[in-house]
């Protein structure tokens, strides 16, 4: 590394990826203690709980929804495609920025990717999962979901890959598994490290079960990275591409509204969006709870915030697109369609929709509101309604009145649509202090060969 | 061949530079059989310890062109030979539209090669290693930097190896008991 991270670079004034004065030992004893040592306490007890909780909500709705089929949700014709579709590329967009993260910034050398990358791909891993439940238990029969997979059977029919739907099922599942390969991998060392000191017998059988034997052979360590940074540069393309096929289930389509050649840009910064805007989401609280401000630094929040702010920027411009072609197009079915999504009966969700992705943000543009953590979360909470809405508005208002004036409806959620929506929300939060508890959430690492100790000195090169 | 009573003898250094310094003398020294243990990657001690070059890279190719080429034949297979219907008139090897599945497939076949070829080369899973037997070895995965050399070596010789390693001015040696 050229620059010492940990030293303040005074041209730009911008605070450092790691506090000074750490050391080999103090970032390992730092972060492992959260795992082996500290007390298990009445917060997370109470946040863990919330998301069981909600989990057993899901839980409900879902054998509810296995009970009586799908009817029980607020869809029909026009409208099939209700919360399961909105929810489904909301979730999985916000895993987009885990992969961002761990991948992208690692093949683009930005050493402040290394505190926040961890609990950046576990997100990424608990929202997917959220994301995938949604189309399954969309299909009606979900038991048989393994019919979207090319097996042979006693039927001998085979799933039809000139469909968008068949290419999602195996972005996605691409998705999932390289995701979940990635943050494993990155895991291994960290769980040497953990199974060196842990003080049970079974969290030291546990992960030095998980460890596999690493021991940090420099053998091992020049095939880990070259693994790792193939992973990562095998992961860039795919992540692009896992939002491009979501998009592509709308923009193969013929209906108004979905069939637009914007969309894979702009489903992708949709993406990343809302995706940065849950990292600071989960980032500010732990941060905060956990003393962990030498390590995900104001350096973190602020990077974050201008990602929000470039995408943010691209998502308007998809909006801007979209109505000029509107109205550039001049197709009679186009038209209606903007007419409809900007003064039709979803009209005040398209308002909050523009007010919450594209005016909010703006404030971005100021350093006091990116010094300010409170004001960073108050936006990012922000985005993420606004995302979420703009999939609704996506999904809804193109579905719902198309050509015939005869085949309009209204679409409106019914309670188990909520309850579905919030129960996932829970099985995340629960998903996620399960992890912050029993996994390192910050690369232990990773976050050495940050120190300036890491560095061989130039006698040795 | 006969068993060497012990595996090795480990030395324990304090920084990346001493290892670095360290590995490389022990290259030089005419010692094949070392190896460096670091918390975390140091290019140069690879490079010292004559582990210069990966084939994971290789191996990560040989995934990629598998997982491209049969993504391909399987749609190939099935939509114009064993499944083949008339969608709105569109050719039965309609490429442009394998493409995606083509191309994840490629990624998927690359990642697993990428991750189970890593473990494989490492020898990974390996439940046992004598390397664990040296008490202060938890401290590799901290912050202590060890060098093994291997009793295994044709130039290991208990007592000038120990005298070798010493005159490195390591923290600690240790033997490596099997």
């Amino acid at each position: 590394m050229a620059e010492d991270p940990t030293v303040e670079v005074p041209r730009t004034s911008r605070p450092p990826v790691i506090a000074p004065g750490y050391t080999f030992a103090t970032v390992t004893d730092k972060i492992s203690a959260i795992v082996l040592s500290r007390r298990t306490t009445i917060g997370w007890v109470m946040g863990f709980g919330v998301g069981v909780i909600l989990t057993m909500v899901l839980l409900l709705a879902v054998s509810y929804l296995l009970v009586k089929g799908v009817g029980v949700w607020g869809i029909n014709i026009p409208v099939a495609w209700g919360f399961a579709i909105v929810n489904f590329v909301w979730w999985i967009g916000i895993g987009h920025a885990g992969t961002l993260i761990s991948a992208i910034l690692l093949l683009l050398n930005q050493p402040w990717r290394n505190s926040i990358n961890r609990f950046a791909e576990a997100m990424t891993l608990f929202a997917v999962m959220c994301a995938g439940l949604f189309p399954l238990l969309h299909l009606g029969r979900p038991w048989l979901f393994y019919w979207l997979f090319p097996y042979p059977n006693t039927m001998q029919v085979w799933p039809q890959f000139r469909s968008p739907l068949v290419w999602d099922v195996f972005a996605v599942s691409t998705y999932f598994t390289v995701s979940l390969l990635f943050w494993f991998v990155g895991l291994i060392p960290d769980l040497g490290t953990l199974r060196d000191r842990a003080h049970s017998r079974f969290a030291r059988a546990t992960y030095g079960f998980l460890a596999m034997g690493w021991r940090g052979s420099a053998r091992h360590w020049k095939n880990y990275e070259s693994a790792y940074l193939l992973l990562a540069g095998l992961a860039t393309p795919l992540v692009v591409s896992v939002h491009t096929v979501v998009s592509f289930d709308f923009a193969i389509s013929i209906l108004p509204g979905w069939h637009t050649t914007i969309f894979p840009p702009y489903f992708v910064a949709g993406a990343i969006y809302s995706g940065f805007a849950m990292v600071l989401v989960i980032a500010i609280p732990i941060r905060k709870y956990y003393g962990l401000q030498d390590m995900i630094t104001m350096r973190h929040l602020d990077n974050s915030a201008k990602i929000m702010l470039v995408t943010g920027l691209i998502v308007a411009y998809g909006y801007f697109i979209e109505t000029f072609m509107a109205w550039y197009r001049q197709d009679e079915f186009d038209f209606f369609m903007i007419q409809n999504r900007m003064h039709g009966p979803y009209s005040l969700l398209y308002l909050v929709l523009i007010l919450c992705n594209v005016l909010v943000p703006q404030v971005l543009w100021f350093r006091r509101v990116r010094k300010s953590v409170g004001a960073l979360f108050a936006v990012s909470i922000v985005v993420l309604i606004g995302m979420w809405l703009e999939r609704f508005i996506i999904v809804i208002t193109s579905l719902h009145r198309d050509f015939l004036t005869s085949s309009w409806g209204m679409y409106y959620p019914t309670r188990w649509d909520w309850l579905t929506f919030w129960g996932t929300v829970g099985f995340f939060i629960m998903a996620m202090y399960l992890f912050i508890r029993f996994l390192p959430m910050i690369s232990i690492f990773e976050m050495r060969t940050l120190l300036p100790e890491a560095e061989v000195e130039a006698e040795a090169k | 061949m006969k068993r060497a009573p012990i595996f090795g003898l480990m030395a324990e250094f304090e920084s990346p530079t001493e290892l670095t310094l360290a590995a490389r003398k022990a290259y030089d020294e005419g010692y094949r059989k070392i190896d460096a243990y670091s918390p975390f990657p140091i290019e140069e001690v690879s490079e010292a310890v004559g582990f210069g070059h990966s084939r994971v890279p290789l191996v990560v190719l040989v995934g990629g062109l598998l997982g491209g080429t049969g993504g391909y034949l399987m749609q190939y297979w099935i939509s114009a030979l064993n499944y083949p219907i008339n969608v709105g008139g569109r050719p039965l090897n309609s490429w442009p539209a394998f493409i995606v599945v083509t191309f994840e497939m490629t990624i998927l076949g690359a990642a697993l090669f990428a991750v189970f070829g890593m473990l494989a080369l490492n020898r990974l899973p390996m439940p046992y290693h004598p390397a664990f037997n040296v008490g202060r070895f938890a401290f590799a995965s901290k912050d202590r930097f060890f060098l093994c050399i291997e009793a295994a070596d044709p130039k290991y010789d208990r007592v000038q190896t120990e005298a070798f390693l010493r005159a490195l001015s390591p923290k600690h040696i240790s033997e490596v008991p099997h």
